[in-house]
């Protein structure tokens, strides 16, 4: 029987049987959960990195070492990897090396929609491009020869839909490959002597590829019933043209997205009347047709923004759906929230109260923007807050001006941040959101929870004296299930005229060791309705019949809402 | 075959990964061809979540558009408004009675609205709402309520019983295996 498999799980099960002996990544959604069963198999050392850069260059040392070799990430992490990608393309590798990154069209959980093949493009790797979990298994192991055959890195780019989608794998059996390490200078070492002589061994090999791509079988033609329409399409926007079109139209199904074969193009473009091209996010197959002179149609049909659909490819080549009742009645949104017990509720309850200026950074805490806390004043990318509080500082904005940052996220790319802040004598203070996990990507351990990956202890980065040894020298922790306590620490620390640091120290609601109170109980006779409790917006409070109601499943007894009461009317629940 | 749509909605931490699972080992035991679409991320923390199930010969698309769910499985009433467009013509939903407020309801940015169900059904729909969560705590706890639910979908389908409890069996912690079994048989109606 076949098995269903998520297709990140697909990607970790062909990294396996084709042999891959070591997996570093720094989590990101939708490429977490390759890194995650990639762990469950004992024959892979598996690691999270601190960030994107140093879980590339250590892939890279492993593939020096003669293993096959993966690193993965979502497409914002290949940005913060960017550097180490466009020159690994130069050395090449020893041990076949992939590189994962996952695109979120949509933005089901990101900041930005960028489109990652324009990656594969200017770096000039080859990238593949699955459409479903079978082909994420099979692509994994072809990476791996392909690695190898032309000396590459090859990227595998999935998307939100590749990704957390389940379907249909075969599993095969594991075969090692080992390599041995010889030192090799030229090659290995890009100074610009070096890499003057590695530049056109690039470029051939680019050419190389795209002959390869020529009569690869993961570049197929499928037929179809009518020429008056061609489609060229990949990755899960073929799924759609298939749902919507079964075999109307050819289809020229690209598994491979750079380089491109030319002549297979061609062929194509001159079987068919006209020729659409059906992809996600940018015109990226459609531009490179163009450039070939074929004409086509895609962007103009198919929106730069969003994700697709079938009834969106539908609404250009085939009969749409009709949409089932809608009804007579306005339905409420239902955004995320900061979950009841959330520890870092109190500290951005503090911050508004504050009226603070607040440099936000990227995980759940990005949730202290939406009203009615809304604390934050900026959002960027990993580590942004940390240097952009010292910019704004700098430059003259309100010295009282804070950054919020998780544990994960600082060790990713704030620590930087902060030594600058250091050395260049900064003012404002840095607030680490320190609830012990990698909180939005679903709970991985990261330097500073004392777990590795595969859930041993390990050494515990100690954020107070890293911080300390920076050269900061006000470094303070609360509790920020403790009001008072926040409001002393964030009131003298933002009054400084040094840089400063608070800790706000305790672990996600969430976790599974965390011990929560018996729920509050909601006193009617004493609550007298002011709602000085709805400003921290929890879940678990509502206000019905005007008094203040706790709903018992979800409430942790953090007790922070007990502490904006100013008549009594929120009890400490009895334990059982 | 023709391919079946079914969307399971609810709120982020509700537990529709489970009933996904249930339904993709039950569907893979026929030999049919199957795709579950799930969301992770920043929509878990309480927000809306869609799980799109599909099964037949040769399912392509991971995800359900408008007008293509046969079932509609929600595990909270607001949700199963909001997808309505969703339904097929002859497209059904199975809803628990359960709300739960989201924070503009919360906030009293918006209001929550009410009859809901006798909404859903003057508009047309085909809808077999029930109280999932009491049944659930009938059998033991109350997060067996995506359990019952699949007990109740279970009345719509050629699946035998066995069938069923094999993947129940196969999907939960075999010391939660009996009070599942008994969620399923209370959400069937046995």
């Amino acid at each position: 029987m076949k098995t269903l498999m998520l297709g990140n799980e697909a990607v970790a099960r062909g990294l396996y049987e084709a042999g891959c002996a070591f997996v570093s990544s720094y989590p990101g959604t939708p490429s977490t959960e390759i890194t995650e069963a990639a762990a469950k198999y004992p024959e892979i050392y598996a690691e999270w990195a601190p960030n994107e850069k140093v879980a590339m260059e250590s892939a890279f040392g492993a593939s020096l070492a003669g293993r096959r070799v993966f690193c993965g990430m979502k497409h914002v992490g290949l940005n913060v990897a960017a550097d180490p990608l466009f020159t690994i393309a130069y050395t090449g590798v020893n041990g076949g090396m992939i590189i994962g990154v996952a695109d979120d069209a949509g933005m089901h959980s990101s900041q930005n929609e960028q489109d990652s093949r324009h990656y594969a493009k200017a770096a000039k790797l080859p990238m593949l491009e699955p459409a479903d979990s079978a082909e994420a298994l099979a692509f994994a192991k072809l990476a791996y020869d392909l690695s190898e055959q032309f000396d590459t890195p090859v990227i595998l780019k999935m998307c939100t839909r590749v990704s957390h989608s389940q379907s249909l794998v075969e599993l095969g059996e594991r075969i090692e490959h080992v390599k041995t390490y010889a030192k090799d200078p030229g090659k290995y070492i890009m100074m610009p002597g070096n890499a003057k002589r590695r530049h056109p061994i690039v470029e051939q090999r680019l050419q190389d590829l795209a002959a390869w791509a020529e009569t690869a079988e993961i570049n197929r033609v499928e037929s179809g019933k009518n020429r008056k329409i061609g489609i060229i399409t990949s990755s899960t926007s073929y799924q759609y043209v298939k749902e919507a079109c079964g075999d109307a139209y050819p289809v020229l199904k690209l598994g491979m997205v750079w380089p491109l074969p030319e002549k297979k193009l061609r062929d194509f473009a001159r079987s068919v009347e006209q020729l659409i091209v059906v992809e996600e996010l940018d015109g990226f197959l459609e531009e490179h047709c163009r450039n070939l002179g074929l004409a086509c149609t895609g962007k103009e049909r198919f929106s730069l923004l969003d994700e697709l659909s079938q009834n969106k490819v539908a609404g250009q080549l085939a009969q749409t759906s009709a949409s089932g009742p809608a009804l007579d009645a306005a339905i409420p949104n239902r955004p995320p929230v900061m979950c009841a017990g959330c520890p870092h509720r109190g500290l951005f309850y503090t911050l508004a109260k504050n009226k603070l200026t607040v440099m936000g950074d990227i995980g759940c805490y990005t949730l202290g923007a939406v009203p009615p806390l809304g604390a934050i004043d900026t959002t960027v990318c990993m580590g942004a807050s940390v240097s952009s509080l010292h910019g704004f500082v700098k430059a003259g904005g309100k010295s009282d001006t804070v950054a919020v940052i998780g544990d994960s996220t600082f060790m990713h790319s704030g620590v930087t941040g902060l030594i600058n802040m250091a050395y260049n004598e900064s003012c404002g203070t840095v607030i680490i959101l320190d609830n012990s996990i990698t909180g939005m990507t679903g709970h991985q351990q990261n330097p500073t929870t004392g777990f590795n990956l595969k859930g041993d202890p390990c050494t515990k980065i100690d954020l107070e004296a890293l911080c300390k040894s920076i050269g900061i020298r006000r470094v303070r922790v609360v509790d920020p299930y403790d009001l008072e306590q926040c409001d002393q620490a964030i009131q003298e620390e933002s009054q400084a005229k040094e840089p400063s640091v608070i800790i706000s120290r305790r672990p996600c609601a969430l976790l599974k060791y965390v011990k929560h109170k018996a729920p509050l109980l909601a006193d009617p006779a004493k609550c007298v309705g002011c709602k000085a409790c709805m400003k921290i917006a929890c879940p678990a409070i509502s206000i019905r019949e005007s008094k203040a109601a706790i709903d018992s499943t979800l409430c942790t007894g953090c007790g922070v809402c007990q502490q904006l009461c100013k008549f009594d009317a929120l009890q400490t629940g009895k334990e059982d | 075959m023709n391919t079946k749509n079914i969307m399971i909605v609810g709120v982020g931490g509700q537990g529709s990964l489970l009933a996904s699972k249930l339904l993709g080992r039950l569907l893979i035991t026929r030999g049919l061809d199957v795709k579950v679409s799930e969301v992770h991320g920043m929509s878990q923390r309480g927000g809306s979540v869609v799980t799109y199930v599909r099964f037949g010969e040769k399912v392509y698309s991971p995800i359900v558009d408008k007008g293509q769910a046969d079932f509609i499985v929600s595990f909270e009433l607001l949700e199963a408004a909001r997808y309505t467009e969703y339904l097929k013509p002859q497209g059904k939903v199975i809803a628990s009675l359960q709300q739960i407020n989201p924070m503009p309801v919360i906030t009293g940015a918006a209001e929550y609205p009410s009859g809901l169900a006798e909404r859903m059904k003057s508009a047309g729909i085909d809808i077999d709402a029930f109280d999932a969560l009491s049944l659930a705590e009938q059998a033991g706890s109350a997060k067996a309520v995506n359990i019952v639910l699949m007990g109740r979908l279970s009345r719509y389908f050629d699946f035998t019983l066995e069938e069923w409890m094999e993947a129940i069996a196969h999907s939960v912690p075999e010391r939660f295996l009996a009070m599942n079994q008994k969620a399923f048989a209370l959400g069937r109606g046995e």
